[in-house]
């Protein structure tokens, strides 16, 4: 493959990375926010196996491996099977109103497109473009954070920002070395695993999955903020 | 090397052991005995390191100097006397019904690793791996956090959780960019991430990037230091969780987050050339002192009052680093130094004393030296001490500072008065009539154990009257390596 080929690959797979970002924004039922979410992490190891090839760099032939067994198959499974344990598998509601949230999420893109601009001009590498992208899906992902009141979607929220790191990672600079990858990969590993813990002690003592419900606790019991 | 090996070993084994460990008291033995093996360890290694200056370990994995190796066996002495203090504490605890012997068998282990997290993530030569150690030792704090079950301490632990994430993604964030400007000097590879070859290299980094990196890196890493206005997170978690998990958050935990801080301004100065980094850091430190201080004064609960003091605190030495002479950053070291020693003992005193009275409410914790002169003492001394009245080190570190402001920003001297003054207000207002007050009758007898309080104390005071030549060098030598050298350099 040609590596004019490769970088139209690793664009047109940046844009779609964008489109997941928004569609998780968008989404409604818990369940398509996992299925969203999934798309996401098989996007990544795609991504990350693309640029391995077009690099010839075996090491990120490893991640791409790896983002595909924790971030495409694993993370959505655990969560697929809390949210059937905790039975809240029926609507989640953002806290704007949809067409809102969309317009909010294109001006935070174009945001990001004009502060990574500086970058781009200095870069050689085949797939600068896709830094920018990166960037916003980060802010997606913590636009996401912001806009929901569920816990288990905040994590998602969490997760995909997480995943658009890795973006930025293997997007601009063809991955970070792989030592450290295995540690990161670690940490959210871990992190999905005390979430999940967390799920479980949150229903059990709030009753539900909303967030207003633990903050209402914390800010009755000192009215300083 | 072998003492360095020892050093992070201590903890790890320590940690697995104290997972499968059942019986409450000996484990309590083994968490101190780790705490002071690890000590001794990590003492042994600073002699080694103070003899050679500077230290590669493990293929060059591994980087110690002046500057990491005194936080090294700062954190493994708080850590130590920690171990100490929760014994009897935790014991408290587990009679009152507030913990089983299964969460504090989680207990034990979590702190020996956030211990691991902490060492890990000061000695690593690596931005990457500083990065990983960082999360895992918030990680297990967040287990900590939400120790007691209550629906506070969840609360509290899922924000902690939460807002800590996101602010260490922002910090990663700012490594993958620095990784992309270097690994295009450096090459591709772990080189590119190695703190020691990014310094050397530090003025072939693109300023731009560079810049942009430094953004993320100061939110990210800012929002682990508690700065304001990302400091929401910093007393819910210091309220809730234990008293030692407080003690050793405010006294350490900060301190790695400030210390990433550092590292990453250092070589943003070189690449950039400009006080960009610096000036960033001395606006978000006034901002904590000036939002700490007012804040200080609102608070109902004791921990909560004290976490505010260390958002206050945080701001000062975030402050002095950005002024980035070498007398501002001796005196930002020595803050950080005695802050954490000062500040750990006080987290245990006011431990024992809402044990004593079975509240956290301020209002209704009167008397203390009354019916527990130990615990009324030394809330008096450690309050003295952290608001900076002469003998106390945190006195002499805030003086330097000053003269260090006047030297370079004048203007910034009055704010950073005008914040102290309130702060140390907020502070005698809460804490005379917790002291002196009428005594009240809900007093219990706890079995206290004031001795890691006074050994705490008592070396602040040391720092103040006068610091040991060979410490005093090790600052100089710390501070030296802070200071941006000329731009346009190159080599270190």
């Amino acid at each position: 493959m040609s590596a004019a080929l490769i970088q139209q690959l690793v664009d047109g797979l940046a844009a779609l990375m964008l489109l997941t970002s928004f569609a998780l924004l968008a989404q409604h039922r818990m369940l398509s926010v996992l299925n969203w979410f999934a798309t996401q992490g098989l996007l990544l190891a795609v991504t990350a196996a693309v640029v391995a090839y077009g690099t010839d760099n075996s090491e990120l032939y490893i991640s791409a491996v790896m983002t595909f067994l924790l971030k495409g198959l694993l993370l959505p499974w655990l969560l697929w099977r809390v949210i059937r344990q905790l039975h809240v598998h029926r609507e989640v509601e953002p806290l704007m109103n949809t067409s809102l949230t969309m317009l909010v999420a294109l001006g935070v893109t174009v945001f990001s497109f004009h502060i990574i601009e500086p970058i781009e001009r200095i870069s050689q590498l085949m797939t600068r473009d896709s830094m920018a992208i990166a960037t916003a899906c980060v802010l997606l992902g913590m636009l996401m954070m912001i806009t929901r009141r569920k816990a288990i979607t905040q994590v998602v929220g969490f997760l995909a920002v997480e995943n658009s790191l890795f973006f930025a990672a293997i997007g601009s600079t063809n991955g970070m070395p792989l030592v450290v990858e295995i540690g990161i990969a670690f940490d959210v590993l871990v992190a999905a695993l005390i979430f999940g813990l967390f799920f479980f002690q949150i229903r059990d003592t709030f009753d539900s999955l909303e967030v207003d419900a633990m903050n209402a606790h914390l800010i009755h019991r000192d009215d300083d903020e | 090397m072998t003492m360095f090996l020892a050093t992070l070993l201590s903890p790890l084994i320590g940690g697995l052991l104290l997972g499968v460990i059942d019986h409450p008291r000996l484990a309590a033995r083994i968490n101190v005995a780790t705490g002071i093996f690890t000590f001794t360890f990590s003492l042994l290694l600073a002699m080694q390191v103070l003899d050679v200056q500077s230290l590669d370990a493990m293929g060059g994995w591994f980087h110690l100097d002046a500057y990491n190796v005194f936080l090294v066996v700062l954190t493994t002495f708080v850590g130590m006397t920690t171990t100490i203090f929760s014994g009897p504490y935790m014991r408290h605890e587990l009679e009152a019904g507030r913990v089983d012997s299964l969460r504090l068998r989680l207990y034990h282990s979590m702190f020996q690793l956030f211990q691991l997290g902490m060492l890990l993530g000061f000695t690593s030569n690596n931005i990457g791996v500083l990065w990983i150690s960082l999360e895992l030792a918030t990680l297990a704090t967040v287990l900590l956090v939400s120790l007691y079950r209550t629906p506070a301490s969840i609360a509290a632990a899922w924000k902690y959780f939460i807002l800590c994430g996101m602010g260490i993604a922002l910090a990663l964030f700012g490594t993958v960019l620095v990784y992309f400007t270097s690994s295009s000097v450096l090459g591709h590879g772990n080189a590119a991430l190695t703190w020691t070859l990014l310094h050397a290299h530090a003025a072939e980094l693109d300023p731009a990037v560079m810049s942009i990196a430094f953004c993320f890196l100061m939110v990210g890493y800012g929002t682990k230091v508690g700065l304001v206005p990302m400091h929401a997170w910093l007393p819910d978690a210091h309220g809730e969780g234990p008293t030692p998990v407080s003690a050793v958050l405010s006294g350490l935990l900060l301190n790695l987050a400030l210390y990433a801080l550092v590292r990453c301004k250092m070589l943003v100065d070189d690449a950039t050339g400009t006080d960009m980094a610096g000036h960033m850091m001395m606006g978000f430190g006034l901002l904590s002192l000036a939002v700490a201080a007012l804040s200080l004064h609102k608070q109902r609960d004791i921990k909560r009052m004290f976490s505010f003091s260390s958002i206050e605190h945080m701001g000062l030495m975030t402050f002095a680093f950005g002024i980035g002479t070498t007398l501002s950053s001796f005196a930002a070291l020595l803050h950080m130094t005695v802050h954490s020693l000062v500040k750990s003992g006080l987290f245990f005193t006011v431990g024992h004393a809402s044990q004593a009275m079975g509240t956290q409410k301020m209002s209704e914790i009167r008397g203390l030296i009354r019916h527990h002169p130990g615990i009324g003492w030394g809330l008096l001394i450690g309050t003295v001490a952290i608001a900076g009245f002469p003998p106390f080190g945190v006195f002499t570190s805030e003086f330097l500072l000053f003269i260090a402001s006047l030297e370079s920003y004048p203007w910034t001297t009055l704010p950073l008065l005008a914040g102290l003054l309130v702060a140390m207000a907020g502070l005698f207002r809460f804490v005379q009539p917790m002291v002196y007050g009428e005594p009240s009758e809900q007093a219990i007898d706890v079995h206290v154990n004031m001795l890691p309080v006074y050994v705490h104390f008592a070396l602040a005071l040391a720092l103040g009257l006068a610091i040991p030549a060979f410490l005093a060098g090790w600052y100089e030598q710390a501070a030296a390596l802070i200071v941006p050298l000329a731009p346009a350099g190159g080599g270190a």
